[in-house]
Formats: structure tokens, C-alpha cells, sequence
């Protein structure tokens, strides 16, 4: 495959950051940073300083999701900017003191490169997920981690979404990347999941390694799947839900949901059916956390996008 | 052998929501309410309770608020007095004692039926006490004959009446249904069907010995179980330093022998099993980490149950 035009050029990745614990009860990340905070030798690699951060200690001693409010939906503008204060809910305090270390969000300071790490109970395999379609050294980034993980597969989730995006604890770094791995319950630790957010971690740093150290990585198409509609549960006049994930759709997230393909199953036993318009790929299917954030499922579309070749800017 | 004669049984309670995010049981036990708003109560055999055991639980999603529910039923915890700094659950429990007791009474109800979750792959598993008698080995073996979509599984406690800590022992024939593997604070629908199909199985199991008819006994398998087994743990931190091992997650009931796979530790060693041949249960069940067990370790026995009948009073 030819290149389009030259390539874009970054600076060198040379502040890295890896967070766990962003949610207290995802135990892959707690314990992959607890375990690189003792013994960095995994993560050392020339040319970049990896640094293993616990983003939300008090949550992770509670094995609890968060304290007062999602940590992860906390990044906010307006969050960063409040000004310090007792009455400030842990997470909003947290976020603006990792703003400090990590950002400021949108600054030239702000560390080049984040990761963080998250379990879900949804049968989502490895997923990265990415906050911009622009963004072509992480593009090519996600696209290095796919091709190494194979035959094991890793998609990529795009949230770009106006209203569905979020402000994310990665959200202050310059190229935020979101590792998603599950199924894996609350407050559980599988070695399986354990060791892939492992190797994928392994991958990433071996990425921005080789890119530190001057090569070219050529133009590329790299599939995605674009966040498009939030669904929630059917529910009463009392908000209470009234039916479950259709045993159907149940752990297929990343399948084709089809229109007039089960989606809901009542408690007292009906099928609801999906009534879209077009096929769409549902996931995050059944995440425990969810049903307070009125999301069943979230449905994405299937895109290619093209990756520039990068390369480190010369000096 | 000969018919064992057991009186009529008159009241029984389901129970859901003991442990706040075990949501099968959350939203099974409103969802019987609403048949019974729809049907009627003629659509059971006999008098039936609903309870929502630890509705503090099940507004925060949570296991428990102050102390776990399921370990307060001891008759000490029972008779203890209350004072202001008397954690919610032990208070609470005394309360469901009154309900649905007093445990060890004539008055206590016959059937308590609590529903919970577990993260382990333990398939349906029937859990009842020793001390229980015929009844519950015999709700068992009717579970096992009508659920056939998953495995169903009897594990036994062998701890007397009054030390038996779990909101069933306030019944005269209490049984925990266990469904897994669900993750805390979800709903699946194939494990709240195959509990849906459980609950109206012992329903059909009480009609069928109420109305007379001899049940025949035979032979059942059982797990009694033994001890627990804790992760390695970090000298320093007390932190698990290992994951229960890829070949052992999620083979609960297999045999475990000396020299197989236990725990792979992070620096990739792999911890073998050096004991007796046992069965694991509960493997990685989300909750048990604060209380130091990996999984329990039952031995397989084989129980033979005699033919009963209900005697009419």
C-alpha cells in the first residue's frame, strides 16, 4: 500500500501513564498497577518513563465501583475548573489533582500517552477504546496491538459520539487509549483476563518503543466500531426495569443485531424485538454498571478507517 | 425399605435480595408477587411468602450494608439483644426470625426457598444442611429430574441447628438455590429462567407430596463440604500474589488431585494441589476474597433417601 502524502509526524512518547483502578471493583487493572508499582522491569522500555498509577485509591480499598460519583465521567471542564473545597465529591477532588500530575487536559504538559485499564462484565473481549478518528498515532497504535494479538481478537470501540462521550480519566493525556477487557464480574480477578490485558499493555509499549526509536509506520486501514445509540432497559411508570437482555442477544456483543432479532425478555416471559432500521453491532452488553446509567446496550457501526503513515517528528 | 411418614406441608417462604446484588432472586421475588396480583394465590399448592430479605442491600446494589445477612442466623446472633450499635443486619435478621420463625420452633415455616447468585460456575446447586432431613434431599432429587438445562448439584454443611448461620435454618426444611455463574448487579435471563423453572418445580414437588402420594427415595449424590482454601497472599500487602488457575476456573464439582494446577501466581509459577481428592465449589466467587477462600473443598457422598409420604393431620 502506497502513502498518502508524507507522513504525519509526532514528538517522541516519552511520558507515559498507566492507570488502574479508575473503578475499584475492576481487579485486572488494580492489580496489574499494584503489581508494576513494586517491579517496573515489565514496563521498562528506552526511551519512555511508564508510570503505573493507582487513580482511585479510596474506591479500590472498598473494592466499590466509586465513592460519591464515577470517576471516569468526572473530567469534566467544569470539574476541573471548580475550585478546591470540603464539599467536593472524592472523585471531582481526585480528578482535578490527577488533572495536575497528568494534564492539564489540553496543555502542552500534559502527558503524551495514557492507558487505562478497565474489566467489564460484558462479553466484550480485548477492546481498545478511542476517543477520536484523528488521532492517527493512536489509529496506528490500536492497529500494532490487533495485529499482534492475533489470532486473539481485539476490536476497537470509537466513542466520538456529541452525547454519549464522556469525560474520561485518560482524557487528560494527548493520546488517551482505553483497554476494555471482560467478561470479568466485579471484584472477581480470571488469570485469562489477567494475562490478555497483559500482553496487550506488552504490545503497546513495544509499540511506542519501536515509533520512539524512528520507524515508520506505514499508512493502514483500521477497523472500527463507531458508538451510535444508547438503549436501556424496557421500564414501568416506576423506572423499574421490566424486561432482561434476551438470552439471544446475551454475551454476543460484536455480532450483527438484526432488525426483528430478540432483544428483551420480559420477567414474565415475552421477546421484545429490535425495531431499528439497519443492522447494528451491539456491545457492552449487560455491563453490571450500566443499569444505573440506563444502558442495556450500546449499538455501533462498522467503519474502516485510514491511518496515516506516522512517524516521530526529526529534530 | 419403608415409607417414611412426614406431616402436610402448610406455609412456605422464597426469599430474594439476602444478598443485595444477587439480582436473580431481586427481581424473581416481584415477579411471583405480580403472578399472584394476576392469578390469584390458587396458582400454588400452599401458602406462599415473599421476601425481599435486605431491601437496604437492594436499593445500593450492594452484598450487605453492615455485615453479611446469610451469616446472622445462628441461634446466638438470633437471641442476641439489640442495641443502638447493633449492626442493620443482625437486627434484620431477627425480624425475618419472627417472620418466618422462631428457627428450631414447631411454629417456624416449612419451606424457606432463598435464591441467591454466585460468580463461580456452579450451574444450579442445592444447598441444605445435615441436619435437614428428608424433605430437602428429596427437593433436591425432583430439581435435578425437572431442571435439565443446566447441572444441578446438592452440596451439604455438615453444622447443627443451632451453629447453622444462613436464613434457610430458620425453616424446618430450608434450601439455597445458588445460581451461577452471574456477575454481581446483573440479570441473566437464561439463569433467572432455569431459577424461574427451579422455584416452580418445588412448587409442583409440594402439590405431588401433599396430595398423599408415595415419593420414592433412592440413591443422590451429595458434596459435603470440608474446608476452604485461600489465595497466596503477599506477606506484606495480605494482597492475592495469584489467580486461581486457568485449567481450575470454572470447573467447579471436578476433581481436584495432588499435582494439579491450583493457582498461577503473577510471576507465572504454578501452585499445585497437594492434598486428598476432593471437589471444589465455589471458585472465585466474587465475595469470598474478603473472607479468604479461593473455594471450598467438598468430598462426593453418596446418600440414600427413603420413599416418604405426607401423613394428613
Amino acid at each position: 500500500m502506497s502513502s498518502r502524502g508524507s507522513p504525519s509526524c509526532f514528538p517522541e512518547a516519552r511520558r507515559v501513564a498507566i492507570f488502574g483502578g479508575t473503578h475499584g471493583n475492576e481487579m485486572s487493572g488494580v492489580t496489574l498497577v499494584n503489581m508494576w508499582i513494586k517491579n517496573r522491569a515489565e514496563i521498562e522500555r528506552s526511551g519512555l518513563t511508564a508510570r503505573p498509577f493507582i487513580t482511585n485509591p479510596r474506591a479500590v480499598e472498598k473494592c466499590s465501583r466509586y465513592i460519591d460519583t464515577d470517576l471516569n465521567r468526572a473530567f469534566t471542564p467544569e470539574n476541573l475548573s471548580t475550585p478546591s473545597g470540603d464539599g467536593l465529591p472524592y472523585e471531582v477532588q481526585r480528578a482535578k489533582e490527577i488533572n495536575q500530575i497528568f494534564g492539564p487536559k489540553g496543555s502542552p504538559d500534559a502527558y503524551d500517552v495514557i492507558f487505562d485499564l478497565h474489566n467489564t462484565t460484558s462479553n466484550m473481549g480485548s477492546t481498545l477504546i478511542l476517543e477520536s478518528s484523528t488521532d492517527h498515532f493512536n489509529l496506528q497504535m490500536v492497529q500494532y496491538i490487533k495485529k499482534a494479538m492475533a489470532p486473539e481478537s481485539c476490536m476497537v470501540l470509537l466513542n466520538e459520539h456529541p452525547h454519549l462521550k464522556y469525560s474520561t480519566s485518560r482524557s487528560v493525556s494527548k493520546h488517551p487509549i482505553g483497554l476494555e477487557v471482560g467478561p470479568q464480574p466485579q471484584g472477581v480477578l480470571r488469570s485469562n483476563i489477567f494475562e490478555s490485558m497483559r500482553a496487550i499493555m506488552k504490545h503497546a509499549l513495544d509499540f511506542i518503543e519501536l515509533f520512539n526509536s524512528g520507524v515508520e509506520f506505514p499508512a493502514c486501514s483500521v477497523e472500527v466500531f463507531r458508538v451510535h445509540e444508547r438503549m436501556d432497559y424496557p421500564r414501568d411508570t416506576n423506572g423499574n426495569i421490566t424486561a432482561m437482555v434476551h438470552p439471544h442477544l446475551q454475551d454476543c456483543d460484536w455480532e450483527p443485531l438484526n432488525p426483528g432479532d430478540p432483544m428483551f425478555q420480559t420477567f414474565d416471559g415475552r421477546t421484545i424485538l429490535y425495531e431499528g432500521v439497519s443492522p447494528v453491532y451491539p456491545t457492552f452488553i449487560n455491563e453490571a454498571a450500566y443499569y444505573e446509567k440506563q444502558q442495556a446496550f450500546v449499538t455501533t457501526r462498522r467503519e474502516t478507517l485510514a491511518a496515516n503513515s506516522i512517524r516521530k517528528t526529526s529534530t | 425399605m419403608e415409607v417414611v411418614s412426614l406431616p402436610v406441608l402448610h406455609r412456605m417462604a422464597v426469599c430474594g435480595g439476602t444478598h443485595g446484588d444477587e439480582m436473580t432472586g431481586v427481581f424473581l421475588v416481584p415477579e411471583l408477587e405480580r403472578q399472584r396480583r394476576e392469578k390469584g394465590d390458587g396458582i400454588w399448592p400452599i401458602a406462599l411468602t415473599t421476601v425481599l430479605s435486605n431491601p437496604r442491600a437492594i436499593k445500593e446494589c450492594k452484598r450487605y450494608v453492615e455485615k453479611d445477612l446469610n451469616r446472622c442466623f445462628t441461634s446466638a446472633l438470633l437471641s442476641s439483644s439489640i442495641t443502638d450499635s447493633t449492626p442493620y443486619e443482625i437486627q434484620r435478621a431477627q425480624e425475618l426470625n419472627s417472620l418466618l420463625g422462631p428457627k428450631d420452633t414447631e411454629d417456624a415455616i416449612d419451606i424457606i426457598c432463598d435464591l441467591h447468585n454466585t460468580t463461580a460456575n456452579m450451574g444450579l446447586t442445592v444447598i441444605s444442611y445435615s441436619f435437614s432431613n428428608w424433605v430437602c434431599l428429596h427437593l433436591f432429587k425432583y430439581l435435578k429430574e425437572k431442571v435439565t438445562t443446566v447441572p444441578v448439584r446438592l452440596m451439604l454443611l455438615d453444622i447443627p441447628i443451632c451453629d447453622a448461620y444462613s436464613l434457610e435454618s430458620v425453616s424446618k426444611y430450608g434450601i439455597s438455590l445458588e445460581a451461577g455463574p452471574q456477575p454481581q448487579g446483573v440479570v441473566r435471563a437464561d439463569i433467572f429462567n432455569f431459577m424461574k423453572e427451579a422455584v416452580n418445580a418445588v412448587m409442583d414437588w409440594i402439590k405431588i407430596f401433599n396430595s398423599g402420594q408415595v415419593i420414592e427415595g433412592g440413591e443422590l449424590e451429595s458434596y459435603m463440604v470440608e474446608k476452604s482454601i485461600d489465595y497466596p497472599r503477599d506477606p506484606e500487602t495480605q494482597r492475592p500474589s495469584a489467580a486461581v488457575h486457568p485449567q481450575l476456573q470454572d470447573q467447579d464439582f471436578c476433581l481436584l488431585k495432588p499435582g494439579d494446577p491450583m493457582f498461577l501466581t503473577f510471576s507465572g509459577e504454578t501452585v499445585k494441589y497437594e492434598g486428598e481428592p476432593r471437589h471444589p465449589i465455589f471458585i472465585n466467587e466474587a465475595a469470598y476474597y474478603e473472607k479468604g477462600i479461593a473455594f471450598h473443598l467438598a468430598q462426593k457422598k453418596n446418600i440414600t433417601i427413603p420413599s416418604i409420604q405426607a401423613k394428613k393431620d
